[in-house]
Protein backbone atom coordinates (compact mmCIF):
# COMPACT_ATOMS: atom_id res chain seq x y z
CA UNK A 1 0.00 0.00 0.00
CA UNK A 2 1.41 3.37 -1.01
CA UNK A 3 -0.34 6.02 0.99
CA UNK A 4 -0.65 9.76 1.20
CA UNK A 5 0.79 12.58 -0.78
CA UNK A 6 2.69 11.27 -3.77
CA UNK A 7 4.68 14.35 -4.62
CA UNK A 8 4.19 18.06 -4.71
CA UNK A 9 4.70 20.48 -7.56
CA UNK A 10 5.63 24.14 -7.12
CA UNK A 11 2.59 26.35 -7.05
CA UNK A 12 3.11 28.66 -10.00
CA UNK A 13 -0.09 30.62 -10.29
CA UNK A 14 -1.06 31.26 -13.91
CA UNK A 15 -2.12 34.82 -14.60
CA UNK A 16 -5.55 35.69 -15.82
CA UNK A 17 -7.64 32.76 -14.72
CA UNK A 18 -10.14 33.36 -11.96
CA UNK A 19 -13.73 32.43 -11.38
CA UNK A 20 -14.80 34.34 -8.32
CA UNK A 21 -16.30 37.08 -10.47
CA UNK A 22 -19.41 37.14 -8.31
CA UNK A 23 -17.52 38.69 -5.44
CA UNK A 24 -14.60 40.45 -7.04
CA UNK A 25 -14.89 43.04 -9.73
CA UNK A 26 -12.46 45.52 -11.13
CA UNK A 27 -10.47 46.36 -14.18
CA UNK A 28 -7.38 44.66 -12.83
CA UNK A 29 -9.03 41.28 -12.86
CA UNK A 30 -8.93 39.57 -16.22
CA UNK A 31 -11.81 37.15 -16.14
CA UNK A 32 -11.76 33.73 -17.73
CA UNK A 33 -14.91 32.22 -16.36
CA UNK A 34 -16.96 29.51 -17.99
CA UNK A 35 -19.96 30.33 -15.87
CA UNK A 36 -21.28 28.42 -12.90
CA UNK A 37 -19.57 25.19 -13.84
CA UNK A 38 -20.23 22.88 -10.95
CA UNK A 39 -20.33 19.08 -11.34
CA UNK A 40 -20.09 16.73 -8.39
CA UNK A 41 -17.41 14.09 -7.90
CA UNK A 42 -17.21 11.26 -5.40
CA UNK A 43 -14.66 8.51 -5.03
CA UNK A 44 -14.05 5.63 -2.68
CA UNK A 45 -10.89 3.56 -2.45
CA UNK A 46 -11.27 0.66 -0.03
CA UNK A 47 -8.32 -0.54 2.02
CA UNK A 48 -10.49 -2.93 4.02
CA UNK A 49 -11.52 -5.87 1.82
CA UNK A 50 -14.48 -6.60 4.08
CA UNK A 51 -16.07 -3.37 2.90
CA UNK A 52 -16.01 -4.40 -0.78
CA UNK A 53 -19.62 -5.69 -0.90
CA UNK A 54 -20.76 -2.21 0.25
CA UNK A 55 -18.88 -0.25 -2.43
CA UNK A 56 -21.82 0.30 -4.78
CA UNK A 57 -24.22 1.28 -2.02
CA UNK A 58 -21.76 3.72 -0.41
CA UNK A 59 -20.83 5.31 -3.76
CA UNK A 60 -24.49 5.66 -4.73
CA UNK A 61 -25.34 7.41 -1.47
CA UNK A 62 -22.37 9.75 -1.91
CA UNK A 63 -23.26 10.57 -5.52
CA UNK A 64 -26.97 11.10 -4.87
CA UNK A 65 -26.00 13.64 -2.18
CA UNK A 66 -24.15 15.56 -4.90
CA UNK A 67 -27.15 15.59 -7.30
CA UNK A 68 -27.69 19.34 -7.05
CA UNK A 69 -24.16 19.99 -8.31
CA UNK A 70 -25.07 18.55 -11.72
CA UNK A 71 -28.45 17.42 -13.01
CA UNK A 72 -27.53 16.57 -16.61
CA UNK A 73 -25.98 13.13 -16.54
CA UNK A 74 -24.32 10.78 -14.11
CA UNK A 75 -21.87 7.93 -14.21
CA UNK A 76 -19.97 5.51 -12.05
CA UNK A 77 -16.81 3.49 -12.63
CA UNK A 78 -16.46 0.42 -10.46
CA UNK A 79 -13.36 -1.74 -10.22
CA UNK A 80 -14.00 -5.42 -9.52
CA UNK A 81 -11.66 -8.11 -10.64
CA UNK A 82 -12.75 -10.23 -13.62
CA UNK A 83 -12.39 -14.01 -13.58
CA UNK A 84 -8.86 -15.36 -14.05
CA UNK A 85 -7.36 -14.69 -17.49
CA UNK A 86 -10.47 -12.72 -18.46
CA UNK A 87 -11.08 -9.07 -19.24
CA UNK A 88 -14.25 -7.00 -19.36
CA UNK A 89 -15.50 -4.71 -22.10
CA UNK A 90 -18.39 -2.36 -21.23
CA UNK A 91 -20.46 -1.21 -24.22
CA UNK A 92 -23.52 1.01 -24.43
CA UNK A 93 -26.31 1.16 -26.98
CA UNK A 94 -29.07 3.63 -27.79
CA UNK A 95 -31.14 0.61 -28.98
CA UNK A 96 -30.23 -2.10 -26.51
CA UNK A 97 -33.09 -4.48 -27.40
CA UNK A 98 -32.00 -4.76 -31.00
CA UNK A 99 -28.26 -4.37 -30.53
CA UNK A 100 -27.83 -6.80 -27.64
CA UNK A 101 -30.26 -9.52 -28.85
CA UNK A 102 -27.74 -11.64 -30.78
CA UNK A 103 -24.57 -10.15 -29.43
CA UNK A 104 -23.25 -13.31 -27.81
CA UNK A 105 -23.42 -15.32 -31.04
CA UNK A 106 -21.60 -12.71 -33.11
CA UNK A 107 -18.10 -13.36 -31.84
CA UNK A 108 -15.57 -15.92 -33.00
CA UNK A 109 -14.32 -16.39 -29.45
CA UNK A 110 -16.16 -17.36 -26.29
CA UNK A 111 -17.76 -14.16 -24.95
CA UNK A 112 -20.07 -13.94 -21.96
CA UNK A 113 -22.59 -11.11 -22.31
CA UNK A 114 -24.36 -9.57 -19.31
CA UNK A 115 -26.96 -6.99 -20.36
CA UNK A 116 -27.84 -4.29 -17.84
CA UNK A 117 -30.32 -1.75 -19.28
CA UNK A 118 -28.47 0.19 -22.01
CA UNK A 119 -25.11 -1.35 -21.13
CA UNK A 120 -23.61 -4.77 -21.68
CA UNK A 121 -20.56 -6.23 -19.99
CA UNK A 122 -18.67 -8.56 -22.30
CA UNK A 123 -16.36 -10.92 -20.44
CA UNK A 124 -13.71 -12.17 -22.85
CA UNK A 125 -10.43 -14.07 -22.64
CA UNK A 126 -7.73 -11.46 -21.95
CA UNK A 127 -5.77 -12.43 -25.06
CA UNK A 128 -8.85 -11.85 -27.26
CA UNK A 129 -9.72 -8.29 -26.21
CA UNK A 130 -8.35 -6.64 -29.35
CA UNK A 131 -10.07 -9.20 -31.58
CA UNK A 132 -13.43 -8.69 -29.85
CA UNK A 133 -13.09 -4.91 -29.98
CA UNK A 134 -12.45 -5.11 -33.73
CA UNK A 135 -15.48 -7.35 -34.20
CA UNK A 136 -17.65 -4.95 -32.15
CA UNK A 137 -16.49 -2.07 -34.31
CA UNK A 138 -17.27 -3.85 -37.59
CA UNK A 139 -20.40 -5.82 -36.74
CA UNK A 140 -22.01 -3.43 -34.25
CA UNK A 141 -21.19 0.15 -35.23
CA UNK A 142 -24.05 1.38 -33.01
CA UNK A 143 -22.31 0.22 -29.84
CA UNK A 144 -20.23 2.73 -27.88
CA UNK A 145 -17.22 1.58 -25.92
CA UNK A 146 -17.43 2.68 -22.28
CA UNK A 147 -14.41 0.87 -20.86
CA UNK A 148 -12.15 -2.15 -21.12
CA UNK A 149 -9.81 -3.83 -18.71
CA UNK A 150 -9.29 -6.49 -16.11
CA UNK A 151 -11.44 -4.83 -13.46
CA UNK A 152 -13.18 -1.66 -14.68
CA UNK A 153 -16.89 -1.32 -15.53
CA UNK A 154 -18.42 2.06 -16.42
CA UNK A 155 -22.11 2.87 -16.28
CA UNK A 156 -23.26 6.32 -17.39
CA UNK A 157 -26.40 7.86 -18.79
CA UNK A 158 -28.27 11.14 -19.06
CA UNK A 159 -30.31 11.81 -15.92
CA UNK A 160 -29.94 12.27 -12.18
CA UNK A 161 -27.62 10.06 -10.12
CA UNK A 162 -30.50 8.24 -8.43
CA UNK A 163 -32.08 7.22 -11.74
CA UNK A 164 -28.74 6.12 -13.19
CA UNK A 165 -27.93 4.13 -10.04
CA UNK A 166 -31.37 2.47 -10.12
CA UNK A 167 -31.15 1.57 -13.81
CA UNK A 168 -27.84 -0.20 -13.38
CA UNK A 169 -28.33 -1.61 -9.86
CA UNK A 170 -25.20 0.24 -8.75
CA UNK A 171 -25.96 -0.26 -5.01
CA UNK A 172 -25.62 -4.01 -5.53
CA UNK A 173 -22.10 -3.79 -7.00
CA UNK A 174 -19.12 -4.85 -4.97
CA UNK A 175 -15.59 -3.78 -5.78
CA UNK A 176 -12.24 -2.51 -4.56
CA UNK A 177 -12.67 1.13 -5.59
CA UNK A 178 -14.98 3.34 -7.59
CA UNK A 179 -15.52 6.87 -8.87
CA UNK A 180 -18.79 8.70 -9.51
CA UNK A 181 -19.67 11.94 -11.28
CA UNK A 182 -22.76 14.04 -11.76
CA UNK A 183 -22.49 16.56 -14.57
CA UNK A 184 -23.47 20.14 -15.21
CA UNK A 185 -22.47 20.39 -18.84
CA UNK A 186 -20.52 23.34 -20.22
CA UNK A 187 -18.05 22.11 -22.81
CA UNK A 188 -20.06 19.61 -24.85
CA UNK A 189 -23.61 18.35 -25.30
CA UNK A 190 -25.70 16.53 -22.69
CA UNK A 191 -25.39 12.99 -24.07
CA UNK A 192 -24.39 9.59 -22.78
CA UNK A 193 -21.01 9.93 -24.44
CA UNK A 194 -20.53 13.36 -22.88
CA UNK A 195 -21.11 11.95 -19.39
CA UNK A 196 -18.24 11.08 -17.09
CA UNK A 197 -16.25 8.94 -16.26
CA UNK A 198 -14.18 8.84 -19.43
CA UNK A 199 -12.00 5.85 -20.13
CA UNK A 200 -9.35 6.02 -22.83
CA UNK A 201 -7.08 3.16 -21.80
CA UNK A 202 -7.34 -0.24 -20.19
CA UNK A 203 -8.65 0.05 -16.63
CA UNK A 204 -8.17 3.83 -16.66
CA UNK A 205 -10.84 6.39 -15.98
CA UNK A 206 -11.05 10.10 -15.28
CA UNK A 207 -13.74 12.41 -13.93
CA UNK A 208 -13.48 16.17 -13.95
CA UNK A 209 -15.01 19.22 -12.37
CA UNK A 210 -13.98 22.30 -14.30
CA UNK A 211 -13.27 23.22 -17.88
CA UNK A 212 -10.17 23.03 -20.04
CA UNK A 213 -9.38 25.85 -22.41
CA UNK A 214 -6.75 24.19 -24.62
CA UNK A 215 -8.54 20.91 -25.32
CA UNK A 216 -9.02 21.53 -29.04
CA UNK A 217 -5.32 22.04 -29.67
CA UNK A 218 -4.43 19.15 -27.42
CA UNK A 219 -6.96 16.92 -29.22
CA UNK A 220 -5.28 17.68 -32.55
CA UNK A 221 -1.81 17.10 -31.10
CA UNK A 222 -2.87 13.74 -29.67
CA UNK A 223 -4.52 12.76 -32.96
CA UNK A 224 -1.27 13.47 -34.84
CA UNK A 225 0.45 11.11 -32.42
CA UNK A 226 -2.14 8.41 -33.00
CA UNK A 227 -4.41 8.86 -29.97
CA UNK A 228 -8.03 9.42 -30.99
CA UNK A 229 -10.97 10.48 -28.80
CA UNK A 230 -14.66 9.82 -29.44
CA UNK A 231 -16.25 13.16 -28.51
CA UNK A 232 -15.90 16.94 -28.49
CA UNK A 233 -15.61 16.86 -24.72
CA UNK A 234 -12.68 18.54 -22.92
CA UNK A 235 -12.44 15.89 -20.18
CA UNK A 236 -12.03 13.07 -22.65
CA UNK A 237 -8.99 14.88 -24.04
CA UNK A 238 -7.50 15.05 -20.54
CA UNK A 239 -8.14 11.32 -20.11
CA UNK A 240 -6.55 10.57 -23.49
CA UNK A 241 -3.61 12.78 -22.60
CA UNK A 242 -2.95 10.78 -19.42
CA UNK A 243 -3.36 7.49 -21.30
CA UNK A 244 -0.92 8.74 -23.95
CA UNK A 245 1.64 9.67 -21.29
CA UNK A 246 1.28 6.31 -19.57
CA UNK A 247 1.69 4.47 -22.88
CA UNK A 248 4.98 6.37 -23.26
CA UNK A 249 6.15 4.99 -19.91
CA UNK A 250 4.92 7.43 -17.27
CA UNK A 251 3.25 6.07 -14.18
CA UNK A 252 -0.01 7.81 -13.17
CA UNK A 253 1.79 10.20 -10.82
CA UNK A 254 4.23 11.30 -13.54
CA UNK A 255 1.43 11.67 -16.09
CA UNK A 256 -0.56 13.87 -13.71
CA UNK A 257 2.54 15.94 -12.98
CA UNK A 258 3.07 16.51 -16.71
CA UNK A 259 -0.60 17.50 -16.96
CA UNK A 260 0.05 20.48 -14.69
CA UNK A 261 2.09 22.00 -17.52
CA UNK A 262 0.08 20.81 -20.51
CA UNK A 263 -3.55 21.12 -19.39
CA UNK A 264 -4.75 24.73 -19.24
CA UNK A 265 -7.92 25.52 -17.37
CA UNK A 266 -9.77 24.67 -14.23
CA UNK A 267 -9.84 21.16 -12.95
CA UNK A 268 -10.30 18.89 -10.04
CA UNK A 269 -9.56 15.43 -11.43
CA UNK A 270 -10.15 12.08 -9.81
CA UNK A 271 -8.45 9.23 -11.64
CA UNK A 272 -8.80 5.48 -11.35
CA UNK A 273 -6.46 2.73 -12.47
CA UNK A 274 -6.70 -1.02 -11.92
CA UNK A 275 -5.06 -0.77 -8.51
CA UNK A 276 -4.90 2.95 -7.89
CA UNK A 277 -6.81 6.10 -7.11
CA UNK A 278 -5.50 9.63 -7.70
CA UNK A 279 -6.56 13.24 -7.16
CA UNK A 280 -5.19 16.41 -8.76
CA UNK A 281 -6.36 20.04 -8.57
CA UNK A 282 -5.12 22.85 -10.81
CA UNK A 283 -2.89 25.56 -9.29
CA UNK A 284 -5.81 28.01 -8.89
CA UNK A 285 -7.91 25.33 -7.16
CA UNK A 286 -11.31 27.00 -7.46
CA UNK A 287 -13.07 23.68 -7.88
CA UNK A 288 -13.88 22.22 -4.50
CA UNK A 289 -12.42 18.99 -3.12
CA UNK A 290 -12.41 17.19 0.21
CA UNK A 291 -10.45 14.04 1.05
CA UNK A 292 -11.03 11.76 4.03
CA UNK A 293 -8.91 8.83 5.14
CA UNK A 294 -9.37 6.13 7.75
CA UNK A 295 -7.78 2.71 8.22
CA UNK A 296 -10.60 1.31 6.07
CA UNK A 297 -10.78 3.70 3.11
CA UNK A 298 -9.83 6.88 1.28
CA UNK A 299 -12.84 8.91 0.20
CA UNK A 300 -13.18 11.93 -2.09
CA UNK A 301 -16.10 14.34 -2.29
CA UNK A 302 -16.65 17.64 -4.04
CA UNK A 303 -18.13 18.61 -0.69
CA UNK A 304 -17.99 17.21 2.82
CA UNK A 305 -21.74 16.59 2.52
CA UNK A 306 -20.96 13.62 0.26
CA UNK A 307 -18.93 11.92 2.99
CA UNK A 308 -21.16 12.30 6.05
CA UNK A 309 -22.72 8.83 5.91
CA UNK A 310 -19.45 6.90 5.53
CA UNK A 311 -18.63 4.61 8.47
CA UNK A 312 -16.20 6.19 10.91
CA UNK A 313 -16.22 9.58 9.19
CA UNK A 314 -16.46 11.39 12.55
CA UNK A 315 -12.94 10.17 13.37
CA UNK A 316 -11.49 10.27 9.83
CA UNK A 317 -8.61 12.50 8.83
CA UNK A 318 -10.43 15.05 6.64
CA UNK A 319 -8.60 17.66 4.58
CA UNK A 320 -8.74 19.79 1.47
CA UNK A 321 -6.18 18.63 -1.12
CA UNK A 322 -3.52 21.22 -1.94
CA UNK A 323 -3.44 22.90 -5.35
CA UNK A 324 -1.04 21.48 -7.97
CA UNK A 325 -0.30 18.49 -5.78
CA UNK A 326 -0.67 14.89 -6.88
CA UNK A 327 -2.31 12.53 -4.40
CA UNK A 328 -2.24 8.83 -5.19
CA UNK A 329 -3.06 5.62 -3.39
CA UNK A 330 -2.66 2.08 -4.66
CA UNK A 331 -3.32 -1.45 -3.50
CA UNK B 1 -30.31 26.52 25.39
CA UNK B 2 -32.73 26.21 22.45
CA UNK B 3 -32.05 23.32 20.08
CA UNK B 4 -32.66 23.10 16.34
CA UNK B 5 -32.09 19.80 14.55
CA UNK B 6 -31.37 19.65 10.81
CA UNK B 7 -32.17 15.94 10.88
CA UNK B 8 -35.83 16.76 11.55
CA UNK B 9 -36.20 20.43 10.54
CA UNK B 10 -35.60 22.03 7.17
CA UNK B 11 -32.70 24.42 6.72
CA UNK B 12 -35.17 27.12 5.79
CA UNK B 13 -37.09 26.65 9.07
CA UNK B 14 -33.89 26.65 11.12
CA UNK B 15 -32.62 29.86 9.54
CA UNK B 16 -36.06 31.53 9.69
CA UNK B 17 -36.31 30.72 13.42
CA UNK B 18 -32.93 32.29 14.10
CA UNK B 19 -33.63 35.28 11.86
CA UNK B 20 -36.92 35.94 13.68
CA UNK B 21 -35.24 36.57 17.04
CA UNK B 22 -35.79 40.17 18.05
CA UNK B 23 -32.91 42.26 19.30
CA UNK B 24 -34.40 42.04 22.80
CA UNK B 25 -35.03 38.29 22.79
CA UNK B 26 -34.41 36.40 26.01
CA UNK B 27 -33.72 33.22 24.00
CA UNK B 28 -30.10 34.08 23.31
CA UNK B 29 -28.46 30.62 23.30
CA UNK B 30 -29.06 28.30 20.35
CA UNK B 31 -27.61 25.02 19.21
CA UNK B 32 -27.89 23.47 15.73
CA UNK B 33 -27.57 19.69 15.59
CA UNK B 34 -26.73 17.43 12.62
CA UNK B 35 -25.43 20.05 10.17
CA UNK B 36 -23.86 17.27 8.03
CA UNK B 37 -22.12 19.71 5.72
CA UNK B 38 -25.32 21.53 4.69
CA UNK B 39 -25.04 24.89 2.94
CA UNK B 40 -25.98 28.34 4.26
CA UNK B 41 -26.45 27.39 7.91
CA UNK B 42 -27.14 30.36 10.23
CA UNK B 43 -27.17 32.90 7.41
CA UNK B 44 -28.58 36.41 7.63
CA UNK B 45 -28.79 36.57 11.43
CA UNK B 46 -29.28 40.09 12.75
CA UNK B 47 -29.69 39.94 16.52
CA UNK B 48 -27.28 39.41 19.39
CA UNK B 49 -27.84 35.71 19.78
CA UNK B 50 -25.27 32.99 20.38
CA UNK B 51 -25.43 30.01 18.02
CA UNK B 52 -23.32 26.84 18.19
CA UNK B 53 -23.30 24.50 15.18
CA UNK B 54 -22.45 20.98 16.33
CA UNK B 55 -20.48 19.62 13.38
CA UNK B 56 -19.09 20.48 9.96
CA UNK B 57 -20.90 22.80 7.55
CA UNK B 58 -20.87 23.33 3.78
CA UNK B 59 -20.85 26.53 1.75
CA UNK B 60 -21.60 29.99 3.20
CA UNK B 61 -22.13 29.22 6.89
CA UNK B 62 -22.86 32.45 8.81
CA UNK B 63 -23.15 34.51 5.62
CA UNK B 64 -24.15 38.16 5.99
CA UNK B 65 -24.00 37.87 9.77
CA UNK B 66 -24.89 40.95 11.81
CA UNK B 67 -24.55 41.07 15.63
CA UNK B 68 -24.75 37.29 16.21
CA UNK B 69 -21.98 35.10 17.63
CA UNK B 70 -21.71 31.82 15.72
CA UNK B 71 -19.43 28.99 16.78
CA UNK B 72 -18.88 25.97 14.53
CA UNK B 73 -17.68 22.87 16.38
CA UNK B 74 -16.19 21.44 13.19
CA UNK B 75 -14.86 22.57 9.82
CA UNK B 76 -16.57 24.86 7.33
CA UNK B 77 -16.88 24.76 3.55
CA UNK B 78 -16.26 27.61 1.11
CA UNK B 79 -17.28 31.18 1.90
CA UNK B 80 -17.78 31.08 5.66
CA UNK B 81 -19.40 34.33 6.89
CA UNK B 82 -19.18 35.83 3.43
CA UNK B 83 -20.08 39.52 3.57
CA UNK B 84 -20.33 39.59 7.37
CA UNK B 85 -21.37 43.00 8.71
CA UNK B 86 -20.68 42.59 12.44
CA UNK B 87 -20.67 39.97 15.19
CA UNK B 88 -18.29 37.06 15.58
CA UNK B 89 -17.84 33.70 13.89
CA UNK B 90 -15.51 31.10 15.42
CA UNK B 91 -14.56 27.95 13.50
CA UNK B 92 -13.01 25.25 15.67
CA UNK B 93 -11.73 23.28 12.65
CA UNK B 94 -10.49 24.25 9.18
CA UNK B 95 -12.07 26.58 6.63
CA UNK B 96 -12.26 26.04 2.88
CA UNK B 97 -11.64 28.71 0.27
CA UNK B 98 -12.63 32.39 0.44
CA UNK B 99 -13.31 32.50 4.18
CA UNK B 100 -14.61 35.91 5.21
CA UNK B 101 -14.82 37.14 1.61
CA UNK B 102 -16.06 40.73 1.18
CA UNK B 103 -16.72 41.03 4.95
CA UNK B 104 -17.56 44.55 6.08
CA UNK B 105 -17.09 44.09 9.82
CA UNK B 106 -17.03 41.73 12.78
CA UNK B 107 -14.46 39.09 13.68
CA UNK B 108 -13.85 35.72 12.03
CA UNK B 109 -11.67 33.28 13.97
CA UNK B 110 -10.45 30.06 12.34
CA UNK B 111 -8.70 27.80 14.83
CA UNK B 112 -7.40 25.39 12.17
CA UNK B 113 -6.14 26.26 8.69
CA UNK B 114 -7.85 28.29 5.99
CA UNK B 115 -7.36 27.44 2.33
CA UNK B 116 -7.04 29.71 -0.69
CA UNK B 117 -8.41 33.24 -1.02
CA UNK B 118 -8.97 33.81 2.69
CA UNK B 119 -10.21 37.39 3.16
CA UNK B 120 -10.56 38.08 -0.55
CA UNK B 121 -11.94 41.57 -1.13
CA UNK B 122 -12.35 42.11 2.62
CA UNK B 123 -13.87 45.48 3.42
CA UNK B 124 -13.46 45.95 7.17
CA UNK B 125 -13.76 42.47 8.68
CA UNK B 126 -11.03 41.23 11.03
CA UNK B 127 -9.87 37.65 10.44
CA UNK B 128 -7.60 35.67 12.76
CA UNK B 129 -6.36 32.26 11.58
CA UNK B 130 -4.57 30.15 14.18
CA UNK B 131 -3.02 27.93 11.47
CA UNK B 132 -1.95 28.52 7.86
CA UNK B 133 -3.69 30.16 4.91
CA UNK B 134 -3.61 29.24 1.22
CA UNK B 135 -2.72 31.14 -1.93
CA UNK B 136 -4.23 34.43 -3.12
CA UNK B 137 -5.37 35.39 0.37
CA UNK B 138 -6.37 39.02 0.98
CA UNK B 139 -6.61 39.54 -2.79
CA UNK B 140 -7.88 43.11 -3.37
CA UNK B 141 -8.38 43.47 0.39
CA UNK B 142 -9.70 46.95 1.07
CA UNK B 143 -9.79 47.37 4.85
CA UNK B 144 -9.75 45.38 8.07
CA UNK B 145 -7.03 43.06 9.37
CA UNK B 146 -5.95 39.52 8.51
CA UNK B 147 -3.85 37.81 11.19
CA UNK B 148 -2.14 34.51 10.38
CA UNK B 149 -0.38 32.64 13.18
CA UNK B 150 1.08 30.07 10.76
CA UNK B 151 2.29 30.43 7.18
CA UNK B 152 0.74 32.20 4.19
CA UNK B 153 0.60 30.74 0.66
CA UNK B 154 1.53 32.32 -2.65
CA UNK B 155 0.54 35.80 -3.80
CA UNK B 156 -0.46 37.14 -0.40
CA UNK B 157 -2.22 40.50 -0.62
CA UNK B 158 -2.21 40.72 -4.40
CA UNK B 159 -3.60 44.10 -5.53
CA UNK B 160 -4.24 45.01 -1.91
CA UNK B 161 -5.77 48.34 -0.91
CA UNK B 162 -5.68 49.37 2.76
CA UNK B 163 -6.18 46.15 4.72
CA UNK B 164 -3.45 45.24 7.21
CA UNK B 165 -1.89 41.78 7.14
CA UNK B 166 0.01 40.22 10.05
CA UNK B 167 1.81 36.91 9.52
CA UNK B 168 3.85 35.04 12.13
CA UNK B 169 5.27 32.31 9.89
CA UNK B 170 6.60 32.31 6.35
CA UNK B 171 5.00 33.93 3.31
CA UNK B 172 5.44 31.81 0.16
CA UNK B 173 5.28 34.96 -1.99
CA UNK B 174 3.76 38.42 -1.92
CA UNK B 175 1.29 39.44 -4.59
CA UNK B 176 1.50 42.51 -6.81
CA UNK B 177 1.82 45.76 -4.84
CA UNK B 178 2.02 44.02 -1.45
CA UNK B 179 5.10 44.78 0.66
CA UNK B 180 6.39 44.22 4.15
CA UNK B 181 5.85 47.22 6.36
CA UNK B 182 7.17 48.54 9.64
CA UNK B 183 5.50 47.20 12.77
CA UNK B 184 4.84 50.30 14.87
CA UNK B 185 3.47 50.38 18.45
CA UNK B 186 -0.08 51.07 17.26
CA UNK B 187 0.06 47.96 15.05
CA UNK B 188 1.38 45.89 17.95
CA UNK B 189 -1.47 47.12 20.14
CA UNK B 190 -4.07 46.37 17.48
CA UNK B 191 -2.60 42.90 16.90
CA UNK B 192 -2.57 42.11 20.65
CA UNK B 193 -6.22 43.10 20.84
CA UNK B 194 -7.18 40.89 17.88
CA UNK B 195 -5.25 37.87 19.20
CA UNK B 196 -6.90 38.22 22.58
CA UNK B 197 -10.37 38.45 21.02
CA UNK B 198 -9.52 35.36 18.94
CA UNK B 199 -8.63 33.19 21.94
CA UNK B 200 -5.03 32.99 20.71
CA UNK B 201 -1.97 33.26 22.94
CA UNK B 202 0.57 34.00 20.17
CA UNK B 203 3.13 36.70 20.95
CA UNK B 204 2.49 39.86 18.84
CA UNK B 205 6.22 40.57 18.63
CA UNK B 206 6.72 37.46 16.47
CA UNK B 207 4.57 38.80 13.62
CA UNK B 208 5.49 40.79 10.53
CA UNK B 209 3.19 43.32 8.93
CA UNK B 210 2.35 43.54 5.22
CA UNK B 211 0.28 46.04 3.29
CA UNK B 212 -0.07 48.03 0.12
CA UNK B 213 2.81 49.78 -1.62
CA UNK B 214 0.07 52.01 -3.10
CA UNK B 215 1.69 51.90 -6.53
CA UNK B 216 -1.09 50.02 -8.27
CA UNK B 217 -4.38 51.61 -7.36
CA UNK B 218 -3.49 55.29 -7.58
CA UNK B 219 -3.71 57.04 -10.91
CA UNK B 220 -0.22 57.90 -12.09
CA UNK B 221 0.15 60.73 -14.60
CA UNK B 222 3.04 58.87 -16.24
CA UNK B 223 0.57 56.17 -17.29
CA UNK B 224 -1.91 58.60 -18.89
CA UNK B 225 -0.99 57.34 -22.33
CA UNK B 226 -2.29 53.90 -21.50
CA UNK B 227 -5.87 55.10 -21.01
Amino acid sequence: MIAGKYFSIGKNIPSGGFSLDSIVTGARLRKKSNGANMCGIVGLFLKDKQMQPELGALLTDMLVTMSDRGPDSAGIAVYREAAKRCSKITVQSANPTADFADLQRDFDVDVDVEVIDTHAILTVPSDAVTEVLTQVEHKHPGLRLMSRGGAIEIYKEVGLPQSVADRFNIPELSGSHGIGHTRMATESAVTTLGAHPFSTGADQCLVHNGSLSNHNRLRRQLARQGTQVQTENDTEVAAAYLTHRMEKGDNLGEALEAGLNDLDGFYTFVVGTKNGFGVLRDPIACKPAVLAETDQYVAFGSEYRALVNLPGIAHANVWEPEPATVYFWSH
Amino acid sequence: MQQLDLETQSLRDVNATLQAQEAQTNQTKWEILNPKGAHAIACGLDSEIDVTVQGATGYYCGGMNKHATIRVAGSVGPGVCENMMSGKVVVEGDASQYAGATGHGGLLVIKGNASSRCGISMKGIDIVVHGNIGHMSAFMAQSGSLVVCGDAGDALGDSIYEAQLFVRGSVASLGADCIEKEMRPEHMAKLAELLSAAECDADPSEFRRYGSARQLYNFDIDNAGAY
